[in-house]
This record gives structure tokens, sequence and C-alpha cells, in this order.
């Protein structure tokens, strides 16, 4: 019986790439397929070819051995293949039952859209797959989680044989994970094929019936998870070893650095989004900040750096309060002088805040000034000016400091020097100094950053999802530059979804859920399983409950 | 962003509470200098030609009305400042006592002044008339405060104290004469039906995420196109005149189809700056116009007069008193704009095409995704809106005005634009809005003829104002289509 589904010798070459060279892809009935490869290896043009995004410029695509030609995305989902995005493809406004039938509306007395009949059919194949949603829920009241089932079902609903899933758990919690490759596997059993793009390794492992590895848009090999490791696969997406454990040397702990103590801090919505954090981290040590996205890590780093005026709480940097003092009003601060007048080191701190003020020096400057790097959680949006050249966003921290600039006026040699040695030194591939970052890969850009924030003596580094969207190789790399400053003495505060991160690089790892941090925990006394309990709303008994049956 | 909405919003509620509570003392202030028998005389038969049921006049006393409408203004006022002040309980329970002072003191002066006119005798009817009208404000405003936390309420307690002002006014302006409400009525409603056409066609491009702010020049060029085609048809071809004003119709439909066609040529396919295409098309209006009316229309005067539609009773419908000549004795562009505003709202809320031009309004590409042709649906929701916008064209030559001047559209494009966004990008929400329009023009007109004291300037200006104080509490919830005026680019 031939395989359901076959691309043979696929090439597509977009200008300067080729994105895929001759690709041959079998996928047999009934089966998970894992398509593994980095960044830029080809996977999504692939599959965007699949489902007739794109036309391949080579190659065939064969359908129960039969060659097909699909040109979009309508000929694809009449061939039985549906597609669920990296970004979903939902509309919030409209219900669930009105996303799943868009494009193959059930209609009734020959005009009218016939909304019950198609809710019954959703909420049978809900019932069918274990697919729990609610018909007539709004799409963006539901949690991702569900919205990704919506997802599926939208396929399921076009009756869709091969799912192609891009890389569907980089939103998910642990324990949503599970629960979703749970539904794969009942999809399978009742008969689907399924293609599912990833780039992390564990989730190979655990659901693959057969894998192929790409790399720079060419098949490296196809095996099956038992006769491979997390390991060799590695090496097979990046073509050299590459070490996938994080190596660090048990912590060397000194002095405080950032003392937070009771900070809650509000989104622009007006919502608490940060309750009562307190933690504090020392020199060379790496506490890393553990939570499922939009618990309040977002709004917790922008009160940390600044950025954003915390309601309440102190936050000590080298043991000054920068960011509480500078969040009063003026009128509070002369208060508080008079009041503190006794206390020496509070009286210097406020009047230097109020000096600040007066001269109009921001808050993100002055923690900045204090020693502070950081690595933003946006890279393109808050860490980079996209449009501007390499070098100009190398010394976006210091631009106004000697020696790069001498009484208000720009040495562009300085810069061009300090940028050449930072590009050197931290190994950015980058056509020239004048390029926009804007049109450097992800792991370079983030190179970029990274260069900047470090190149520059600093006593704490917060950096938020340091990783993410990178590939197995810039992983490594970025990991092993921040343990090497947490060993040169830096106290590190990383904050990341993604657990092995937090798991691998810290020292300590912190909890949040709801905006409180749940529990602080040493790195080597928990298990990745009482995190994730943890990360969704767990007690810490119900966790040692369950660690114990 | 959000916090300066907020506190925008606030500032509007804190606005809205002083303004009421001053509207409250002047009306109680004029009311104290007039005199007692002075009434104002509302006529609501529509004109001898009319087939409604006629009935009487509405008399009301001038003094005692507006007494009336301060009670009603200091309660919601009061009630206004009680909401902001919430969270503080205290300044909560004063502002409370000191509405429940004021207004229990006008409540009584005007119920003795009630008192001393009704012993008159004569007015019974105007009385009896206000005590249901202020009961019923007073029970819409019990709910108001019921459902107080909701910020709905807000906009629905302005908007009645708004028609109210405006009410009051007219009875102040009115005073010791007499107006006719249906006629006023009648023509705010005439007034409307471009700007309501112009808010369809704005609806029905930004619903597919198209920014149109081409509809003044769309409305231009079709009003031209139907004051030539229906005086061909009428003058030179001889045609019956409903066959002119079919042929003009036409070539008003003909003219805003290519017009929107041309519109999404230049922002779906070429993908040019909504904004600056449709400038683009507006100034291409109006030189084109210009240039043919003064090369044609003044060259052939003929040319330049395709008649005005008659209006038409609509059977049994037509004979309820003051509804039936305000909605049912129209000309039959009127009906037509009823039918649009209809079938639009069915059809977006209720069909396939209607799914999908909302799918491609919020996110194009989830639709592409599922094999809809954003671009498809894009041109023709647009061309459909240049049609639209060219019916408007068409009311304001046939239905209207009877002959095609420059610039005569005078805005009612943007106008309609404005009406589109406070109705929400809903059909009939855009109806609403620009009913409320229409009537601050021809309340203005009326107000002109009644040779009011106040400089014309800020009569043009005040209900406008008052509209705008309404419902600025509306538009920090309206949400426009999410990928409104971006042009879809396939991957």
């Amino acid at each position: 019986m031939p395989p359901i589904l076959e691309l043979r010798g696929i090439s597509k070459a977009f200008p300067g790439v080729l994105a895929n060279d001759h690709v041959n892809l079998a996928l047999e009935e009934g089966e998970i397929h894992v398509l593994l490869g980095e960044n830029g290896a080809g996977k999504s043009t692939l599959m965007n070819i699949l489902y007739g995004l794109y036309t391949p410029d080579e190659g065939d695509i064969l359908i129960r051995g039969q060659k097909v030609e699909i040109r979009n995305p309508n000929d694809a989902i009449a061939r039985g293949i549906g597609m669920v995005h990296q970004h979903f493809m939902l509309i919030p406004v409209l219900t669930v039952t009105e996303n799943v039938m868009l494009g193959v509306e059930s209609i009734k007395n020959g005009l009218f859209l016939d909304h019950s009949s198609a809710a019954r059919r959703v909420r049978q194949i809900a019932q069918q797959y274990g697919l729990n949603v609610e018909p007539n829920a709004y799409v963006k009241t539901l949690p991702v989680g569900v919205q990704q089932r919506v997802e599926i079902i939208k396929l399921l609903y076009r009756k869709a044989d091969i799912l192609i899933l891009d890389e569907p758990t980089a939103v998910l919690t642990p324990q949503e994970v599970d629960e979703f490759f749970k539904v794969i596997r009942s999809l399978v059993a009742q008969g689907k094929s399924v293609i599912f793009i990833t780039h992390k390794l564990k989730e190979v492992i655990a659901i693959a019936d057969r894998i192929t590895v790409l790399r720079n848009g060419r098949v490296v090999g196809t095996t099956r998870p038992d006769e491979t490791t997390e390991q060799k696969l590695a090496s097979m997406m990046v073509g050299r070893e590459v070490i996938l454990r994080v190596e660090k040397e048990p912590a060397c702990v000194g002095e405080q650095v950032l003392q937070v103590e009771g900070l809650s801090v509000m989104d622009e919505r007006g919502n608490l989004v940060v309750r009562e954090a307190s933690f504090s981290v020392c020199e060379g040590q790496i506490l890393g900040v553990a939570g499922v996205q939009g618990n309040g890590q977002t709004e917790l780093l922008q009160a940390l750096t600044g950025l954003r005026a915390p309601l309440s709480g102190r936050v000590r940097i080298m043991g000054k309060d920068v960011v509480g003092l500078a969040a009063m009003s003026q009128a509070e601060l002369w208060l508080q002088l008079i009041l503190r007048w006794k206390d020496g080191e509070m009286r210097r701190q406020i009047l230097q805040t109020l000096w600040n003020n007066l001269i109009g020096r921001t808050v993100p400057r002055r923690v900045l000034q204090r020693g502070v790097a950081h690595v933003p959680e946006d890279r393109q949006k808050d860490g980079l000016v996209l449009s501007f050249p390499v070098m100009d966003n190398l010394v976006l921290n210091t631009y106004y400091l000697a020696p790069a600039a001498r009484l208000g006026i720009l040495q562009r040699e300085v810069v061009r020097a300090q940028a050449m040695q930072c590009v050197r030194e931290f190994d950015v591939r980058t056509p020239s100094l004048l390029t926009p970052v804007a049109s450097l890969s992800g792991g370079n850009q983030q190179k970029v950053i990274v260069a900047r924030e470090f190149s520059r003596p600093i006593q704490l580094l917060i950096a938020s999802q340091p990783t993410r969207g990178l590939d197995v190789g810039s992983i490594e790399y970025i990991h092993r530059r921040i343990i090497e400053k947490r060993d040169q003495g830096c106290a590190v505060l990383v904050i990341s979804s993604e657990l092995d991160e937090v798991m691998g690089l810290s020292d300590l790892i912190a909890v949040m859920y709801a905006g409180q941090i749940v529990a602080t925990l040493p790195a080597d006394q928990v298990t990745k399983e009482e995190i994730g309990l943890l990360m969704a709303g767990g007690q810490r008994k119900e966790v040692a409950r369950a660690s114990v049956t | 962003m959000d916090k300066r909405r907020k506190k925008f919003f606030y500032a509007l509620i804190y606005a809205g509470a002083a303004l009421l509570l001053a509207l409250c003392l002047t009306l109680c202030a004029t009311a104290t200098y007039t005199q007692p028998e002075q009434s104002t005389t509302f006529v609501l038969n529509a004109g001898s030609e009319s087939q409604a049921l006629p009935v009487g006049d509405l008399v009301l006393p001038s003094a005692m009305t507006w007494y009336v409408y301060g009670l009603v203004c200091a309660f919601v006022g009061g009630w206004q400042a009680a909401r902001l002040l919430q969270r503080n309980g205290w300044a909560l329970l004063a502002v409370s006592a000191l509405a429940g002072i004021a207004g229990g003191v006008w409540a009584a002066t005007g119920a003795l002044y009630a008192a001393v006119l009704l012993m008159g005798g004569e007015v019974w009817a105007g009385a009896a008339l206000l005590t249901g009208l202020a009961g019923l404000v007073f029970l819409a405003g019990l709910a108001g405060l019921v459902c107080a936390r909701r910020r709905i309420s807000l906009s629905i307690a302005l908007t009645a104290i708004a028609i109210l002002a405006v009410f009051a006014f007219l009875i102040w302006a009115a005073r010791d004469r007499s107006t006719n409400l249906t006629g006023l009525l009648s023509s705010a409603l005439l007034r409307s039906v471009p700007i309501a056409l112009a808010a369809l066609s704005g609806v029905l491009c930004e619903r597919c995420a198209v920014i149109n702010i081409a509809i003044e020049g769309m409305m231009l060029t079709s009003a031209f196109f139907a004051a030539l085609f229906g005086s061909v048809a009428a003058n030179i071809w001889h045609w019956p005149s409903w066959a002119a004003f079919i042929c003009g119709l036409f070539g008003a439909l003909l003219a805003g189809a290519l017009l929107g066609l041309l519109l999404a040529v230049l922002a779906v396919h070429f993908k040019v700056d909504q904004i600056i295409a449709g400038t683009a098309i507006n100034i291409l209006a109006v030189g084109l116009t210009s240039f043919l009316s003064s090369r044609i229309l003044s060259e052939f005067q003929n040319l330049n007069n395709p008649g005005i539609l008659n209006r038409v009773s609509i059977p049994l419908l037509s004979r309820i008193p003051v509804i039936g000549p305000i909605f049912f004795e129209q000309n039959v562009l009127v009906y037509m704009l009823f039918a649009v505003m209809a079938i639009t709202h069915i059809m977006l809320f209720y069909t396939r095409w209607g799914l999908r031009t909302r799918a491609v309004g919020e996110h194009p590409r989830a639709a592409d995704t599922l094999g809809i042709d954003v671009f498809k649906n894009r041109y023709v929701n647009v061309t459909l809106g240049g049609m639209v916008a060219g019916l408007g064209g068409a009311f304001l030559i046939l239905g209207s005005v009877g002959r095609f001047d420059e610039m005569m559209t005078a805005g009612k494009g943007f106008i309609g634009l404005a009406a589109m966004i406070f109705g929400k990008w809903m059909p009939f929400g855009a109806f609403g809005a620009a009913l409320i329009f229409g009537f601050a023009d021809a309340l203005q007109t009326r107000l002109a003829i009644l040779q009011v004291a106040i400089p014309s300037q800020f009569l043009l200006m005040a209900p406008y104002l008052v509209t705008m104080i309404a419902l600025a509490g509306v538009i920090g919830e309206a949400i426009p289509p999410a990928a409104d005026g971006q042009p879809y680019e396939k991957q």
C-alpha cells in the first residue's frame, strides 16, 4: 500500500536562499511523523507548500500514490490536508462554531447560516476525539490550550485525514502538553495521520513514530525514536556535536544584589498582575522564574527595569531603591525626605532621586546605571531598533557616555571599533556592521543584544526568554554566556516559560502563578513535574502527594 | 494608553455631570422668568396632503416643562456625580444628599407651579402628557441606577438627557408660538438619508478592512451622473418620469460602483495606503464633476433637471398619526435606505458572505488559510460600498435637491463616516447616528425660521456638541475591525 502522503524531490528557492532542496518525505497512514529541524531549516516552507500557500519550484506531491497539484489552501482542504499554524488562525470576535465553519459554512433556506447544525457537528466531533470545547463560546474568551483544540476541530470538521501541526506545543504548559499528546494519540488511533513540526527534542522522543530531520533545506535522515537519542537528533539538526545539558559548576554565592520586597504591579488595564512578590538574587547566583506566560512575568520585569511604575513595594539594586523612589510623586519624596532626614543613606538616595527627576533622567536609565543589564522578552520590539544598523544597536545603552560620545557628539570611529570587537567576541554573523539588524536571523539578533548588554561592567543581569525561538546551537551558546557571567560573580535573573531552560540554568527556581511567587526552590531538589504542577496553580502539598503516589 | 483613555472617560463623566447640573439651573432660571401663561404649541399633523389621521395639537406650558426637565437633569446629574465618587463613600453620600435636596426643592416648586397652572384649566392635556413623560424618564433613571455598574447606562442616560435638552430648547424657542413637530422629524429623517447611506457604505467597506474615505467623492460623482442620466432620459428621450428615475439611479449606481472598483484596485491590488487612495478619489471626484458640470450642465440647462421623486404613501401604515407622516410618506429612495439597511444587517450577520466578510476584516490571513479569497471578498465589498454611496448621491439629486451643484455633498460623506464609527460599524447603529446628525441639521434650520436670538453658528454647533458628549462614552467601547486599514499581503 502506498503511503498516504509522499513528497518527492520538492525544491523551493527564495531570493538568496534555497529553502527546500529536493526534499523527500513519506507519511504512512496512521503514523505520527515528526519533522525536526532548526529555525530556518525549511520545515515551515515545506509545510506551506503542502498546504498550498507556496508553489514548489520542483517536485511532486503524491496522495495515496496519486500525483496531485495543490495550488491553494482550498486544494489542500479538498484533498484532506489540514494545518494548525504556529500562530493560531482564529478570529477572536467570532464564536467557536463560526470559526470552525468559516469557509465550509452550512446553509439553511438557501441563504442563511445554519449555526445550530454546525454547532451540533462541532459538539459531536469534540466528543468523538475527546476535545472538550463549548461551541457557542467566543474564541477571545478561551485559554490558549482550548483555542488549540478549536484549531484541531477546524481540521476534523473539514474531514482532514492528514493533519499538519506546526510547533503546537510552543504555547502550552507541560501539563497541557501531556493532555495534547493524548489527543494526538486518539486522533491517530482513529485513523488520522499527523505531521508534527517541532524543534523540541524531548517531545520528539515522546510522541513520534518516525522522525525526519531537516537541515539547511535538505533531509539529513529519517529514523525511529527507539533507534535514536536526543543527543543524536541534536547533532543531526545542527550538524555538529551539541551539549544539551547546561554544564555548570555549583554556584558560589556572595552578597545580595537584587532585593525585591512586596512588589505589586498593575497592568495597563488596571489589573493587579504582580502581587506582593518578594525574592532576592545574590552575586554568582542564577534565579530562574518559571511560569506559564501571562502570569505577571512581563510586568514584573518591566517594574524591575523601571519601564513600569510599581504600585507598591521595594526594589533594591545593590542596596539602593531606584525603582520605588522613582515611582513616588514629587510631594511624596519631599515628605519622605523630611520624615527620614535622620537616616543618612535614605536621605542621600532621596536627594539623588530628586536631582535625577530635576534633570529629567529616566528611570530605566537610572536602573542601567546601577549596573543592570536587560535582555528583554521581545527582542524585536523592545530589544533592538530594527531599522538601525548592527553598529548603532550595539551602543544603544552607552551611546551617551564617553568614549562613545564626547561633549554630546557621537564618536563614530570609537563606536565602530567597539562594535567590531563585540561582533568578533560574540560571533554575530552579519554581512557588515552597517547591515540593518532587521535582516539578521533571530539567533544573531539575540546575539547582538547579548553582546551589547554583556560588554559593559554589570552587577545584575535580567534576562527574559533569552532563547525564545532560537535553535539548539544558539541556545547552547547563550546559555554558556549566561553561566559565564554568573561565574564572574554577576547576579542573574532569568525569566522563561521554557521549563527545561529554567531547570537547566538556575541555581534557585521561583515559580510564578497568577502574579504571585508561589514557591522558591533550590533547582537541584525539585523535579520537573513538581514545578509543572506549581506553574498550573497547584499547591506544594498536592505536589508532594503527587510525587509520593 | 488605556490609562489615559480611562482618565478621559472620567473627565467626560465629570463634564457630563457638570453640564447636566448647569442645564438644570439654566432651565429653572429661565422658567422663573417666563410668564406662567406662556405655552408652546407643537403641531402634530404633517400637512394638508398627508393621509395620516388628524390629531390635536400638543400644547405645553413652557415654564412647567422646564421645571420638570430641571428636576430630571438634577437627578441624572447628581447620579453621574455620585457614580464618579463611588469609591469615596462620604463623597457619594454628600453628593446624593445634595442632589436629593436640590431635586426635592425643584420638584416642590415645579409641583406648585403645575398646580397653579392646572387651576387655570386649559392645559390639562399637556400636563398629563408631561407627567407621564417625567414618570417615564424617572423610571429609566431608576433602571439606570440598578445597572449603574454597567458602563452603557452612562451613554443611555446622557443620550436621553441630550434629547430632552434639545426638546426643552425647542419649547423655549417656540414659546407663545406653534411649530410643526412632525414636519421637523420628517425633515430630520430626510436629511439623515444621505448620511445614513454614506455610513452604510462605510460599514460595507470597513467590515472587510478597507477604509473608505472616498465616500464623499463617490457620492458627488454619482450625484452628477444621476442628474445627467435622469435629465437625458426625462428631457431628451422624453421617458416617463419613473423610467427617467430608474435611468438616473442606474447612472448613480454605475458611477459609485466604478469608483468603488477604482478604490479596490488601488487599495487591495496595488496596496496603496487607503487614506491616500481615498483622498485621491475625492480630489478626482471634485475635479471631474466641476469640470463636467461647467462644460455640460451649465451649457445645457435641461441636462440638469431630472425632476424630483414624488412621495409615496404606504397604505394603512401612513395613516398612523405622527409616525405615519415621518416614516411612511417619503419617496422611494428613503424606503430603499430602509431596505438596504435591513439587508446589510441580515447579510452581515446571518449569511455566508457576512461571516466571511467579518473574518476578512478581523484576520485576513486566517480567512486565507481556510481557502477564502480575501482579495475577491474585498473587491466585492468595496464595489458594493461604492454602489451604496452612489445611492446616497442619487438621493441628493432625485430625492431631495433636484439639480446638481458643484460640491453639493458638503461633507455628508465624512459625516457618514463619523456616523459609522458612532454606530460601532453596525448598520442599524450607523442609521441611528445618522438620524442624530440629520436631526441636528433639521433643528438648526427650524430654529433659524423661528428667529431665535442666538447666533446661528452656535445653533449649528450645539446639537453636535451634545451628541459628542453623549456618545463619547460609547466610542471608548467601539472597536473597529482588527485589520481595518491594512492591505493584505499574501505570504
